[in-house]
């Protein structure tokens, strides 16, 4: 209904909403501290697959370089933290300008030429290469060697310093990705988020509409850009090592790209679901081939790409859209 | 009365191609002025300069007092400056209603607000009902009405329509006809189409360009024009008369 799509959700969206969001606040106390991990890589993917879905799903670039965003931002907290004790949100502080200055900057260079579609995607790859091959040789970040942050057992958790047990982390994440939900959803549904549906539909016939379309995709890269900056931080304060032929890895960008895919591109929950349905089943696949004893080096890639074929051909919108109808809580198709 | 658009001297060459050959112009405020013209005329690529979709090679256009030509074309849409196009461009994916609130989100900030005005707009275009179906779904009347509301959703002192009729039944031209000459007569607004249909010229405009070639070959009141030797000879045939 029109009403239900511009004010919010519909009724019956919004206790769905609120019972998700239940289960996952209550999670900590339900489950061990394995499922805890993969929860909270479930929703670190449903942040980061949020934030690419605001310039492909909303604004129609198809970004193949976000690790770009990550890495960076993993390393300047890394880099704050370790040289100079400086707290992970205050390096969040740097790092956001600074992803969202080199989106600024792909952005420009492939808008202002003119470099669109697939040749669009290949850049923003290349500029995560890029970014990979010379963290691996700058001896100024330890290289190949890579960036280890302290780590000790801690008596308390430590917010401000990032410094706890998993269920800090996890709550922490939770958080984020509902922040980042709140913000999508905000930005869908002013001007902002119209003009970027216009570009994604048809670029030419938006700017027949009077949309400047290089400023609006230039918006949708850097707000991208900036709030995947987040997700970086998160990593090196969660994992604690940083390598640079891991975290700019293109396979890192892809990682982050399968949730919104699958879950349905250009839809809030797709995203999230998608997180939920892929990283869900490949840490059940883990499990069980490690309960038979089986090890099989590549599985989980192979995993992913049968999970990409299946819905491809079966449900090529994803998996949100189709069951949102069912459950009778659909967003209106954008 | 004052020109609201004109165009002096303008012209585009592909190539060896003279697609537009120094035409001139002007279209008064609050006038519908038809171009016509055989396929390959120049119509289409007239039309493109004045909405900034293409540069031209030469002349000037102003529009509203001002030069417009080599503008983008979402510059020339914020002038005031509306286009639809000959092959229909809405936003597939998109509900008509969502679709027209873009448009009237121009020159508003407030989304409320747009789509207020865009169901307005959408009754007038009799695309009221509609207005939650997806676009990919409309027909294609439905679909070229469309485009006229999400270009007056941008509220344009000046209308460009590219071929609007093309494809629509005698019944459908004759509403959109109707539909038009209310919002030029209620509003003011300057209306210029290129068109093939002549039935919708001579009930429209108040005046008649005819290229052939990239040249303009006669400018005129509808009447006079399709009685001019040159312009049966080279578009009508002499049957048309």
């Amino acid at each position: 209904m029109t009403s239900s799509f511009s004010t919010g959700f519909s009724r019956r969206g919004a206790a769905l909403l609120a019972v998700l969001l239940a289960a996952l606040v209550a999670a900590p106390w339900m489950v061990n501290d394995y499922l805890l991990t993969v929860l909270v890589l479930i929703l670190y993917f449903a942040y980061t697959g949020q934030a690419w879905n605001v310039m492909m799903g909303f604004a129609g670039q198809l970004s193949l370089g976000h690790a770009l965003y990550v890495g960076l931002s993993s390393y300047v907290a890394a880099m704050m933290f370790t040289r100079l004790g400086v707290g992970p949100w205050l390096g969040l502080l740097a790092a956001i300008p600074l992803a969202a200055a080199c989106g600024a900057i792909i952005g420009y260079l492939a808008f202002r030429f003119r470099v669109a579609g697939v040749y669009f995607a290949i850049l923003t790859i290349a500029f995560a290469e890029f970014a990979r091959i010379g963290f691996d040789n700058w001896g100024f970040v330890n290289a190949s060697s890579g960036l280890f942050l302290p780590v000790k057992q801690y008596a308390h958790n430590d917010l401000w310093q990032l410094r706890g047990s998993p269920t800090m982390f996890y709550y922490v994440i939770l958080a984020a990705t509902v922040l980042v939900f709140v913000l999508c959803h905000f930005l869908i549904h002013r001007r902002i988020g119209y003009f970027w549906l216009a570009i994604r539909e048809d670029e030419e016939a938006a700017r027949a509409a009077g949309i400047d379309t290089f400023r609006y995709k230039m918006y949708a890269v850097m707000v991208s850009a900036a709030v995947t900056s987040f997700a970086g931080v998160f990593y090196a304060f969660f994992y604690n090592n940083l390598f640079p032929e891991q975290v700019f890895s293109i396979s890192r960008s892809i990682e982050i790209i399968l949730g919104p895919i699958i879950g349905g591109i250009g839809t809030l929950f797709g995203p999230i679901l998608g997180a939920f349905v892929l990283t869900g089943l490949a840490e059940t696949l883990n499990a069980v081939m490690s309960a038979f004893g089986v090890e099989l080096p590549g599985a989980r890639q192979v995993f992913y790409g049968v999970c990409l074929l299946l819905v491809v051909v079966a449900l090529p919108d994803g998996v949100w859209p189709p069951l949102a109808r069912r459950l009778g809580v659909a967003e209106r198709k954008r | 009365m004052t020109a609201l658009l004109s165009l002096d001297r303008v012209s585009k060459r592909f190539r060896g191609l003279v697609a537009v050959d120094n035409v001139s112009f002007a279209v008064p405020a609050g006038a519908i002025f038809a171009v016509i013209g055989p396929n390959g005329a120049g119509k289409t690529t007239l039309f493109n300069m004045i909405a900034g979709a293409m540069a031209p090679d030469g002349g000037t256009i102003i529009f509203a007092g001002k030069p417009i030509g080599g503008l983008p074309a979402d510059a020339v849409c914020r002038r005031g400056l509306a286009r639809t196009f000959q092959i229909v461009r809405p936003f597939p994916a998109l509900s008509v209603e969502d679709n027209v609130t873009i448009g009237a989100l121009l020159h508003r900030h407030d989304v409320g607000a747009a789509r207020q005005r865009a169901q307005e707009l959408l009754r007038r275009l009799d695309l009221f009902d509609k207005r939650e179906r997806l676009a990919s779904t409309l027909t294609l009347p439905d679909r070229k009405r469309l485009e006229v509301a999400r270009a007056l959703a941008t509220g344009p002192q000046l209308l460009l329509l590219d071929e609007v009729m093309a494809g629509l039944r005698p019944t459908e031209t004759d509403r959109m006809v109707a539909i038009l000459r209310d919002l030029n007569r209620d509003s003011g607004l300057t209306i210029l189409l290129i068109e093939h249909v002549m039935r919708a010229v001579m009930a429209l405009a108040s005046r008649v360009l005819v290229l052939d070639h990239g040249v303009a070959i006669a400018e005129g009141a509808p009447d006079a024009i399709v009685r001019d030797p040159a312009v049966v000879q080279s578009y009508l045939g002499a049957e048309a008369v």
